[in-house]
C-alpha cells in the first residue's frame, strides 16, 4: 500500500500488442443552437494491457468527453466529427447501442466522478453490485456471492455488512469504493476512473488511489486516470497526457513530464500543483509568523450533537475542549479529514451554532451567547466565503447586487457610492468591471469564488472565514484564488481563519497551523514549525497524503543540483 | 511575485471562459445560457461564434435582455405552446368582452330556431330556447374565468402564505400547519367544495372559495418544499452573515428563487379549477339559471344528448379544450424552465 517507488523508469507495455483502447485522430463536437462547438480535436491515445494512463487537463479541456466517447456514452448533442474509437480491436466509433452495451462493464469499466450522486439511493449496495455482475453473464443465483468477492476486493470493510446498507448510510470515502467494486465486478480490462478523488479528502484520496494501483497491479487490467491534478498523475501513472482545450498538448513518462516538460503550458501545471511547486514537498509560505494582536479567539470550546434516540450513545461530541486564536492579518489555518470538527468549529466562531461549552472571544469580548441582533453589529467585522462557489451565489442576482448585498445589508453609503465600491472590489479580486451585470450562471468557478470574496471583503472586515474555499475548484484555479487571497492580505492586512482538509493548500496561506482530529486538535504552532517538522503521525499522515510525490527526490534534486533529497516522508 | 501571479491569471481569465463555452458540462441543457447565435431575439451585434459571445462586454443592458429572450424564444418555437397560449388568449378575451364574437345575446329567445345544429348563422347550434349556444359559452367564459381567477388567486395567496411560514419557522408551527394541510388533502376536493358552497350559499363567490380551499393546500406544500430548499442554500447563508434580516432575505432570495415550480403550479390549477367550477355549475351549484356557465350548459345539454347532441358535447368540447391548452402551457413552461 504504498505509492509507487521513485524510481523512474516506466514499466514496459504488456506483451500483448493489442491496444484495448485505441483513439485515433478523434475528434468531438457538441450541438448547439444549429452549430457544432469542438470539445475534443484529433486526439490520439492509446491504452495498452496493464497500463495505467492519466489524462491531465483543466475543466473544459475535454478529458471527460472523451472518456465518454471511449465508454460510448457522450452527453446528448455529443457528435464524432473525425476518426476512430477502436476497443479491443474493433472498431465502435459508430456502433450501435446493442454493441457498445456488450463492452461496457466487461470491457470497458467506469468509476465516476461523483460518489454521492454515482449509486442508487433506493437500492441496497449488494443488489447494485450483483447488477453489475449479472451484466459479465453470471448466474442469478451465484451473483450475490460473487458481488461481495467485489466489494471486498474494492476495500470495502465488513462487505456482508455493506452489502445490506443503503448508499445514504455509507462515507463518501465508502461510496467511492462500492463504485470501484461495480466497476470491476464486470472484470473489465480497462478501468476508467473519472476524477475518481476529486470530492474526497487528501488522505481518503490516496487510500482510494493506493488501492486503485494495488488492483491494477494484481489483475492486469489497464487504468485511465481523469484528473486536474498533475499531482495525482505522476503518482500513479505509466504514462502521462496533457490536454488542453480538447487536444494533447504533451504525453509521456510522469518522470519525463515533471523533470523535463516541453511545453509551457506543462510547466504551468507543474507550477500550480502545490506538492510539485516546491520540489514534492510542503513548504509554507510564511516562514515565521510576527506577533501580533489577537483579534478572534476560541477558549475551551466544545460542542455536543444530540443523536437521534435508538443509538447506544445519547451525544456525539463534535468538538473537544478547542482552543483557537487568530491574529489581525494573519491567517490560520485549520486542517482535518471531513467529520473532524473543523466546518463546526468555524460556524461557532462565526456564531451560527452556539457551543456546548467554552467561550468565544472577539477583541477580547465574549460573544457567545450573543443572539443574532446583538451580533449583527459585530457582523460587519468578520466575513465568511463558504466551500462551494456554485450555491454560494444567489442565481438571479448579478454579480454586483451579490457584492453590493452586504452593504445594502448594513445601509452603506448610497447607490452612487455602492456602485462605486462594487468596482473597486471588482478590481480588487481581478475581474474585469464588466462582469458586474453578469449572473453566476455566466461565470466560471474560479469567477464565482472571486465574487464570493469580493462579497465576503465588501463591509471592509478585519476577518474572512474561509471554508475550504478552493476544493470545488481546479489545481490551476485553486493556485489563482490563494494568490489572490496571498494578496489582498498583504494589501488589506485582513486576517484569515483558512479550513482545508489539504495541508498542501494551507501552507500556501497559513501562518499558524492547528490539525483538527476526530474535534480534537492534534497538533499547533507556527506553520513553518508544524509542516516541517511535525511532531504528530497524523500530521505526517496528511504531509504524506498530498499528491505529487513521487519524484520529490528528482525534482529536489533538479532545482538545487547537488542537493540531498527531500524531506523524510512517510510511506504507507 | 503575487503581481506577477495575478497578470497571468488575469491573461487566463478569458481562455477559461471560453473553455467552459466550447465544453458543456454532461448535466447541462445544451444551449443554454450559451451563444445567442441561433436565437433571433438576440439584440447582440455580432453573434458568430460562441467565441466572439462569450468576449461580449456583458453592460448590464443586452446581457439581461438576451438572458430573459432565449427561454421566450425557445417558447415561440413551439408550434403547439403557441396554439395553445393563442386558445387560452382567445378565452380571456372572449370571456371579458364576449360581444367581439358574437352579435347574439346570451338569453335573445328566438322559438323559432330551437334546436338547429351548428351552422354558420349558430356557429354552436342553438337551444330548446333558440338561444345561440356560442354565444351563451361565451358569456358563460366571464362567469367561469372570474371563479376561476378568484379560485386560483385567493389559492396563491393562501398557499404561499402558508407554504412560505411553515417553511420559513420551521418546528411546531410547521407541523401545526401542515397537519392542517394534510386534513384538507385527505378530503375529496369535489366533496369538501360542494360543502362550503352548501354552507356559505350558492353563487359565484362562495364557488371561488370553495374551489379555493380545494386547490390551496397543493400550493401550500409546493411553497414549503421550495422554501425548505431555497433556506438550505449557501446563498441564503452568505446574506444572513452578510447582515441581511430574515424579512429580506425571505423577500429578495427565497422568494424569487422559489416561485418558479409555484407558478407552474398555478397555470396547471387553472385547468383544475376551470374543471372543478364547470363540475360545481353542472350539479348545480353555481349561478342561478338565467346566466350561462359551462357547467350549467353541459347540465342543460344533457336532456336533448339523444336528439341535439352538439348541445351538451359542444360546451363540454370546450371545457376540454381549455383544460388541455391550460396544461400544455404549464408544462411547456415546466420544460423550458428545466
Amino acid at each position: 500500500m504504498s505509492t509507487a517507488p521513485a524510481d523512474s523508469t516506466v514499466r514496459p507495455p504488456a506483451a500483448d500488442p493489442t491496444p484495448i483502447v485505441a483513439l485515433s485522430g478523434l475528434s468531438i463536437a457538441y450541438r448547439q443552437g444549429g452549430q457544432l462547438v469542438p470539445a475534443v480535436e484529433d486526439v490520439d491515445l492509446a491504452v495498452a494491457p496493464g497500463e495505467t494512463v492519466a489524462v491531465v487537463g483543466e475543466s473544459g479541456s475535454g478529458k471527460t468527453t472523451t472518456a465518454s466517447a471511449i465508454l460510448g456514452l457522450l452527453p446528448a448533442g455529443g457528435v464524432v466529427t473525425a476518426g476512430h474509437i477502436e476497443i479491443a480491436g474493433t472498431d465502435v466509433t459508430a456502433a450501435p447501442e446493442r454493441v457498445l452495451r456488450a463492452l461496457r462493464g466487461t470491457v470497458v469499466g467506469l468509476v465516476p466522478q461523483d460518489p454521492m450522486v454515482g449509486l442508487n439511493p433506493t437500492m441496497r449496495l449488494g443488489t447494485q453490485v450483483a447488477e453489475a455482475v449479472r451484466r459479465r453473464g453470471v448466474d442469478r443465483r451465484r451473483a450475490p456471492a460473487e458481488a461481495l468477492e467485489a466489494l471486498e476486493r474494492a476495500g470495502v470493510d465488513q462487505p456482508v455488512m455493506r452489502a445490506r446498507q443503503y448508499p445514504h448510510e455509507l462515507s463518501g470515502g465508502l461510496r467511492q469504493r462500492v463504485l470501484i467494486a461495480i466497476a470491476i465486478a464486470g472484470r473489465p480490462r480497462l478501468l476508467v476512473a473519472d476524477e475518481p478523488t476529486s470530492a474526497l479528502d487528501v488522505t481518503v484520496q490516496r487510500r482510494i488511489l493506493d488501492h486503485l494501483a494495488g488492483l491494477v497491479a494484481d489483475s492486469g487490467t489497464a487504468l485511465l486516470i481523469i484528473t486536474h491534478d498533475l499531482g495525482v498523475a505522476a503518482d500513479r501513472a505509466d504514462r502521462v497526457v496533457v490536454m488542453r482545450r480538447g487536444r494533447i498538448v504533451e504525453q509521456g513518462a510522469p518522470a519525463q513530464i515533471l523533470l523535463r516538460p516541453r511545453e509551457q503550458y506543462t510547466r504551468h501545471l507543474l507550477e500550480v500543483a502545490p506538492a510539485l511547486s516546491h520540489a514534492g514537498r510542503v513548504v509554507p509560505a510564511h516562514a515565521e509568523a510576527p506577533p501580533a494582536p489577537e483579534v478572534l479567539r476560541l477558549d475551551a470550546v466544545g460542542k455536543d450533537f444530540r443523536l437521534p434516540r435508538g443509538g447506544a450513545e445519547r451525544v456525539f461530541r463534535a468538538l473537544d475542549e478547542i482552543s483557537l486564536s487568530v491574529r489581525a492579518g494573519q491567517t490560520l489555518g485549520l486542517v482535518g479529514e471531513s467529520g473532524s470538527g473543523k466546518t463546526t468549529a468555524l460556524r461557532i466562531a462565526m456564531g451560527l451554532e452556539q457551543p456546548t461549552r467554552g467561550r468565544v472571544l472577539l477583541d477580547g469580548t465574549d460573544i457567545t451567547g450573543a443572539g443574532w441582533s446583538t451580533l449583527r453589529p459585530l457582523r460587519r467585522r468578520f466575513q465568511l466565503v463558504h466551500q462551494n462557489p456554485y450555491s454560494s451565489l444567489d442565481p438571479r442576482f448579478t454579480v454586483a447586487q451579490s457584492i453590493a448585498e452586504p452593504l445594502v445589508s448594513y445601509r452603506v453609503g448610497d447607490r452612487a457610492s455602492r456602485a462605486a465600491r462594487v468596482r473597486e472590489l471588482l478590481d480588487q479580486v481581478a475581474l474585469p468591471a464588466a462582469h458586474a451585470g453578469r449572473r453566476p450562471a455566466e461565470l466560471s468557478g474560479g469567477q464565482r469564488q472571486r465574487v464570493a470574496i469580493a462579497r465576503a471583503l465588501a463591509l471592509s472586515p478585519e476577518l474572512v472565514f474561509l471554508d475550504e474555499p478552493v476544493s470545488a475548484l481546479d489545481v490551476s484555479v485553486q493556485d489563482q484564488i490563494l494568490s489572490l487571497l496571498l494578496r489582498l492580505q498583504n494589501e488589506l492586512g485582513v486576517g484569515y481563519l483558512f479550513i482545508s482538509h489539504d495541508l498542501a493548500v494551507v501552507a500556501q496561506l497559513a501562518h499558524h497551523v492547528a490539525v483538527l482530529r476526530a474535534g480534537r486538535i492534534v497538533e499547533s504552532g507556527p506553520a513553518a514549525a508544524v509542516l516541517s517538522a511535525p511532531t504528530r503521525e497524523h500530521t505526517r499522515e496528511l504531509l504524506g497524503a498530498v499528491p505529487g510525490q513521487r519524484f520529490a527526490a528528482e525534482l529536489a534534486a533538479a532545482a538545487t543540483p547537488g542537493a540531498t533529497p527531500g524531506a523524510p516522508r512517510k510511506e504507507g | 511575485m503575487p503581481d506577477n501571479l495575478v497578470s497571468a491569471d488575469v491573461a487566463a481569465d478569458p481562455d477559461l471562459v471560453l473553455d467552459v463555452l466550447a465544453a458543456p458540462p454532461a448535466g447541462a441543457a445544451p444551449g443554454r445560457g450559451a451563444p445567442a447565435s441561433a436565437a433571433a431575439v438576440t439584440t447582440v451585434t455580432t453573434p458568430v461564434a460562441p467565441a466572439s459571445a462569450s468576449t461580449i462586454s456583458g453592460g448590464g443592458g443586452p446581457r439581461r435582455r438576451l438572458a430573459a429572450g432565449t427561454p421566450l424564444g425557445r417558447l415561440v418555437r413551439r408550434p403547439g405552446f403557441v396554439l395553445a397560449a393563442v386558445f387560452v388568449a382567445f378565452v380571456i378575451v372572449s370571456g371579458l368582452v364576449p360581444s367581439l364574437f358574437t352579435s347574439y345575446g346570451p338569453s335573445a329567445t328566438s322559438p323559432a330556431d330551437k334546436l338547429r345544429g351548428p351552422s354558420t348563422t349558430h356557429l354552436f347550434g342553438t337551444d330548446e330556447l333558440g338561444r345561440d349556444l356560442f354565444s351563451r359559452v361565451l358569456h358563460g367564459s366571464t362567469l367561469t374565468i372570474k371563479a376561476t381567477g378568484g379560485a386560483v388567486l385567493i389559492a396563491i395567496v393562501a398557499g404561499l402564505a402558508i407554504g412560505v411560514i411553515s417553511g420559513f419557522c420551521g418546528g411546531w408551527v410547521d407541523g401545526l400547519l401542515m397537519r392542517v394541510v394534510d386534513v384538507l388533502l385527505a378530503i375529496p376536493i369535489l366533496l369538501m367544495a360542494l360543502t362550503i358552497v352548501t354552507a356559505l350559499g350558492f353563487g359565484l363567490v362562495p364557488m371561488a372559495v370553495a374551489v379555493a380551499t380545494g386547490i390551496a393546500p397543493g400550493f401550500a406544500r409546493t411553497t414549503r418544499a421550495e422554501v425548505l430548499r431555497v433556506r438550505s442554500q449557501a446563498y441564503v447563508e452568505a446574506a444572513r452573515t452578510g447582515g441581511a434580516s430574515w424579512g429580506r432575505v425571505l423577500l429578495r432570495h427565497v422568494l424569487p428563487n422559489s416561485w418558479g415550480p409555484v407558478g407552474v403550479l398555478a397555470v396547471l390549477d387553472f385547468g383544475t379549477a376551470v374543471l372543478l367550477i364547470s363540475s360545481l355549475s353542472f350539479l348545480g351549484f353555481g349561478t342561478p339559471p338565467p346566466a350561462a356557465e359551462w357547467g350549467t350548459l353541459i347540465a342543460g345539454g344533457r336532456n336533448y344528448l339523444i336528439t341535439s347532441p352538439w348541445l351538451a358535447l359542444l360546451p363540454g368540447l370546450f371545457v376540454g379544450l381549455v383544460v388541455f391548452s391550460l396544461n400544455h402551457v404549464a408544462r411547456s413552461l415546466e420544460e423550458v424552465q428545466r
